[in-house]
């Protein structure tokens, strides 16, 4: 049943440009900062070859574009996640699922399944970047990794947040909005964390990723993501039933 | 009293909905038999829908009970839904989709057997006549089409029970006439019931009537009680040299006599036993009134609705 919403969320999506426009996007805009720097390590090569443990190519063409990627995740997720409620309770669709027999728990799922499902699209994409650059020299794997499961888990954090925003409201447009303004708070919480001691960089979503980025894939941030995302969707699940029963 | 249960595919008792303060129905209460159409009838805002979101798990009563084919829909949702098929007010369709992907997603919500999903596809798209339409994206077709695809999705799975809410609306005259032959058909397998604001449509498809006002129900009866109700209720009689309405209320005694427009009258609070008609007739010749029509006007919905919240006032 899972599978059968993700299946039909995912079609939606591809039906309409809004994906396409999406990905091409993402695409665009990390190729640009992955030729960049690629092109910035061709130049200072030959120092880094003098230099004692310098950093390598993966340090310095990969990681920058997993950086940028959580920029271009921050501002496209909302527009991918707008319409999972929202839309289907403006064209009164909502009914056809729940009047099916599947619980209101397998609907968020299946929602949330499709998310993922594009997201690991987008990671696919930014993979196969990274990947190329094995035609000319070696990459680091385990960093190259670790930066993937840190994006993932940080778009999942995302996804979830945005589909329960969407459960607040019958405009697309105001919860991709209200989203937006969401991850722009998280964001701030992240540069206002400098002080490394300061209790921000617990809640900071961003200072958690950039332990991954790093290369370092710790159990408090991994479970930190993991959190966030069963609670979005615990929240979700817990509106929707709420409407059934109050609205 | 086992037997019977048995016999009855959707029973719902003391249904209430309340929101905040604002009690939208209040103790309704349903049977529905195998093989029955019961019709749900009622000004706007009398509680069919919400009435209908409840017994279809898509609102939580207050208060009551439903049991669909012996499920109780409240503990089992997810078992007592398999045998329910709804339409909505606007049908729930995906504008993007085609039919066929529309259909075929409708039936696997509603777990039809994966083996089974193109036949039943077929059979539903056969019953709703929209074989021609199955590769036609779904926001392309008129609201006609667009309801049949609702009617569609509602039965594609066999339901024992199929809900529709006001199917009829917005269709033009050939339409509606299809969609009450394809809601009698249905009758004939499952049992159904469906929500309107329209009296004619309840008499020509229902077997038996429930009319909601302001989420009560004031009137539950076979389809020949509401019938009777309406006929022999009312005459109207026009004459070419009309009497004053005094003239006509003094020849006819006991009966409510009140001035349609000039030269119309419109005489009702007539019992079947005292029928007027001889008198009206004996006294025009006599009179020289000049009738030249009598029709036994059937009460319209207002009127039907006036009276029985009326009554109802008056009882309670």
């Amino acid at each position: 049943m899972i599978i059968v919403i993700a299946l039909k969320e995912l079609r939606s999506m591809f039906a309409s440009p809004l994906a396409w426009v999406v990905l091409a996007f993402v695409q665009g805009f990390l190729a640009n900062v992955f030729l960049k720097q690629v092109d910035t390590f061709m130049i200072i090569q030959a120092q880094l070859a003098r230099t004692p443990n310098a950093p390598g190519l993966t340090e310095l063409a990969i990681v920058p574009m997993f950086g940028a990627a959580q920029m271009v995740l921050l501002m496209s997720i909302p527009l991918l996640t707008m319409r999972l409620i929202s839309e289907e309770k403006r064209n009164q669709t909502m009914t056809l699922l729940v009047s099916a027999p599947i619980s209101m728990t397998q609907i968020i799922i299946g929602k949330f399944a499709a998310m993922v499902a594009f997201l690991c699209l987008i990671l696919s994409l930014i993979a196969t970047m990274s990947f190329s650059l094995l035609a000319g020299g070696a990459i680091d794997m385990g960093l190259i990794a670790a930066n993937l499961l840190g994006l993932l888990l940080l778009g999942m954090s995302f996804s979830s947040i945005g589909i329960f925003i969407s459960c607040l409201t019958m405009h697309p447009v105001v919860a991709a909005v209200m989203t937006l303004a969401v991850f722009m708070g998280f964001w701030v919480i992240g540069l206002a964390a400098s002080d490394p001691g300061s209790w921000l960089n617990w809640v900071s979503i961003s200072k958690r990723f950039e332990g991954f980025l790093d290369g370092y894939v710790s159990l408090p941030d991994v479970t930190f993501f993991l959190a966030v995302i069963t609670l979005f969707i615990f929240l979700s699940i817990r509106k929707l039933d709420s409407e059934r029963l109050s609205a | 009293m086992t037997d019977q249960d048995n016999f009855l595919t959707l029973s719902a008792a003391g249904l209430t909905r309340k929101y905040g303060n604002n009690v939208a129905v209040s103790d309704v209460s349903l049977a529905l038999k195998k093989g029955e159409i019961i019709g749900l009838l009622g000004p706007n805002g009398a509680g069919k829908s919400t009435t209908m979101k409840m017994i279809t798990g898509n609102l939580a009563p207050t208060e009551g009970s439903i049991t669909v084919c012996g499920i109780d829909l409240i503990d089992d949702p997810i078992t007592a839904k398999t045998k329910i098929g709804y339409l909505p007010e606007i049908p729930p369709v995906y504008k993007e989709l085609r039919v066929n992907e529309y259909l075929k997603l409708a039936a696997k919500l509603h777990k039809v057997n994966s083996k089974r999903v193109s036949s039943a596809m077929e059979n539903a798209k056969e019953r709703t006549g929209l074989t021609e339409m199955s590769q036609r994206l779904i926001g392309s077709l008129s609201k006609g089409f667009q309801q049949r695809v609702g009617i569609a999705q509602a039965i594609i799975h066999e339901p024992e029970v199929v809900i529709l809410d006001e199917p009829t609306v917005g269709l033009d005259p050939n339409q509606i006439i299809e969609i009450r032959s394809l809601i009698k058909e249905l009758g004939e397998h499952h049992s159904v019931i469906l929500s309107t604001h329209i009296l004619p449509e309840v008499e020509a498809i229902c077997d038996s009537v429930q009319i909601l006002h302001k989420g009560k129900v004031v009137f539950d009866d076979e389809i020949s009680g509401l019938r009777k109700f309406r006929s022999g209720k009312s005459i109207q009689v026009s004459f070419r040299a009309p009497p004053t309405k005094e003239t006509l209320e003094n020849k006819l005694t006991n009966a409510k006599i009140s001035t349609v427009r000039e030269g119309v009258y419109r005489i009702s609070g007539i019992e079947l036993q005292d029928d007027p008609t001889d008198a009206i007739v004996r006294h025009s010749v006599q009179e020289q009134w000049g009738l030249f029509e009598l029709v036994g006007a059937q009460a319209s919905v207002e009127e039907v609705f006036v009276e029985l919240t009326t009554q109802d006032d008056t009882s309670t």
